[in-house]
């Protein structure tokens, strides 16, 4: 086992910053709607890339597209320098999806032989059960688990076949934090171990907490990508309240302002910067009063990038 | 790209066939396991037929005869065949019906699952509780209704019954990949109960109204409960190679349903 776990690593770091998985031009629809457009996105040997974004952006569809579950309108999904669902490829992938329902008359170590059975060269179960914090569920029937519980099965599927790339869509939703921590430790783990690791999450600070790279998508678009300083550098932003005539719209055409809305009987401005649109304000409206400007939190600063395009977007269609 | 494809085309992977056979038969045990643990499945499944048979074949006629064959005798055959209808229809269309539409068909997908084992696994689940439905008609009908018949009559009676589970295997996949996880039971039922009427698995053939008997002429559990029939001497008059072709032909016809329902999967997104 230690034997095979130095060969995998060894040929990692020989192929470190090779391309892994990739979409090339990827456009996905459903219907009418346009789930991704034209999206290029790389994950490279060795790292963990987020795929940051609200529900509905088009993150589980980059993950299911990368695991042969469906086919691009146009464009390609790659995986190894192959098609996904190459079985071979998936020998060498693991995959955590988003399930509503799992056999629940199964315990946690049948579902977790079975799953180990697909694989050539799976973990001991024994292993899988410790790196997902099952130790003492293995003999637990699947509907006899809690949510977080669950959650941490599913992980065990994902990482049981030793594969040398994993997908984790959305890992940590519905756990609570403590939770949420603990699987960010087992994620930590499996790097230190050289693993792939492409994640979802809408949550900034696990794409912050985990990865070395973040992709923010929205709308089914790619708006920002780079390391987790570089990505928060891009959605740190200021938060700009007072009462004014002005209208929303003609707000929205203020220099660096990416989100305007009313809020009671004032008005709440996102802004890049805050000095030239309280400089534009203050111009327009001789009237405005209450100002009051603040650092928008992380999170917030995630959400008004994201929706500011998502509003741009929409009004253009 | 071209020295990515280098690097990794080192590592490419076989499964051995003895790998294959495991992955094969581990797929199958979970899949009997999952189901026998699940009541609502071996109530259904099992209890509905054996509470038939003990009442219509042990308590109320069990001295009778229905041309020159024993009552208990008639309703194994006829059991057997409501008994395996079931087995398999439950066994594949409403496990295949959930697994699609609430995901976890998708995480099997994703895995280096071959595809086949999965189908595999639902038609031997429903072979096995097949089987089990007709021996426990059986060990009733001996124990209980007098029933008395040669071992090698027995085999055949089982084995015709067995191998009419696959008709409604192929059936059940093609319900399955048709209807939501919520509607599969009810749907299931809509066909399996009035097709079970129809083909005398309940009411014997002869006492049926003359239309449901001519309705029954293009029903598969009719051909089968008459093979059934056939191996305890109760058969009806039409040839025996009649029944194993009409099984066939609904047999490839739903699974070339099942087929365009798998396809449809492959592009689509489920949950």
């Amino acid at each position: 086992m230690i034997a095979t776990l130095e060969a995998t690593q060894n040929l990692q770091r020989a192929s470190f910053g090779t391309v892994v998985a990739s979409l090339e031009a990827v456009s996905k629809n459903y219907d009418e709607v346009r789930a991704l457009r034209s999206v290029n996105f790389t994950v490279r040997a060795g790292e963990v890339v987020a795929l940051l974004g609200p529900n509905g952006a088009g993150k589980t569809t980059a993950v299911k597209l990368l695991l042969g579950l469906m086919q691009p309108n146009s464009g390609n999904a790659r995986v190894f320098g192959g098609d996904p669902t190459n079985p071979q490829n998936r020998m060498r992938t693991g995959a955590m999806l988003q399930v509503g329902k799992v056999p629940e008359t199964l315990r946690v170590w049948e579902h977790i032989d079975l799953f180990s059975s697909y694989y050539p060269k799976p973990m001991p179960l024994a292993d899988v059960l410790a790196a997902a914090g099952l130790e003492k569920l293995g003999d637990r029937k699947f509907g006899d688990l809690s949510g977080g519980q669950r959650q941490r099965t599913l992980f065990a599927l994902a990482i049981c076949g030793n594969p040398d790339l994993l997908f984790l869509d959305e890992p940590t939703v519905g756990l609570d934090v403590e939770a949420r921590r603990a699987l960010w430790e087992e994620i930590r783990r499996l790097v230190e171990r050289g693993k792939t690791v492409l994640l979802t999450t809408h949550y900034l600070e696990e794409a912050d907490a985990l990865a070395d790279r973040i992709a923010v998508i929205n709308q089914g678009e790619i708006i920002a990508e780079g390391t987790p300083a570089e990505i928060k550098a891009q959605t740190s932003g200021k938060r700009i309240r007072c009462i004014t005539s002005l209208s929303l719209a003609s707000l929205f055409q203020l220099p660096g302002v990416t989100d305007a809305r009313q809020d009671r009987e004032a008005v709440e401005i996102h802004a890049r910067e805050a000095e030239p649109v309280v400089r534009a304000l203050l111009t327009r409206d001789p009237s405005l009063s209450g100002l009051e400007i603040t650092s928008a939190g992380l999170e917030e600063a995630f959400l008004a990038l994201t929706q500011d395009n998502g509003e741009k977007a929409s009004r253009n269609n | 790209m071209s020295t990515a494809a280098a690097v990794l085309s080192n590592t490419q992977i076989e499964r051995s066939p003895r790998h294959t056979a495991t992955v094969y038969l581990k797929e199958a045990k979970y899949e009997f396991l999952k189901n026998l643990r699940l009541r609502v499945y071996t109530a259904s499944v099992i209890s509905f037929p054996l509470m038939f048979y003990v009442l219509f074949g042990l308590v109320l006629n069990a001295k009778e005869s229905i041309g020159n064959t024993h009552v208990p005798t008639y309703l194994i055959a006829t059991y057997g065949t409501f008994g395996v209808m079931g087995a398999s229809l439950f066994g594949t269309a409403s496990g295949l019906a959930a697994d699609r539409g609430l995901g976890w068909l998708q995480v099997k997908r994703a895995s280096p699952m071959p595809p086949f084992a999965y189908f595999a696994a639902k038609v031997i689940l429903s072979m096995i509780f097949s089987a089990i439905v007709v021996s426990l008609l059986l060990v009733l009908g001996i124990s209980f209704g007098g029933v008395r018949m040669p071992l090698a009559e027995m085999a055949k009676l089982l084995g015709t019954l067995v191998a009419g589970s696959l008709p409604f295997s192929a059936m059940g996949l093609a319900i399955g990949y048709f209807v939501g996880p919520n509607s599969a039971p009810a749907a299931i039922n809509l066909i399996y109960l009035p097709m079970s009427f129809c083909s005398g698995l309940w009411v014997p053939y002869t006492f049926l109204p003359r239309f449901v008997r001519q309705i029954a002429l293009g029903l598969p559990p009719y051909h089968l409960s008459q093979l059934a029939l056939g191996t305890v001497g109760a058969g009806a008059t039409q040839s025996i190679a009649i029944h194993w072709e009409v099984l066939l032909a609904f047999t490839l016809i739903c699974l070339g349903i099942a087929r365009i329902g798998f396809q449809r999967d492959q592009g689509k997104l489920y949950g």
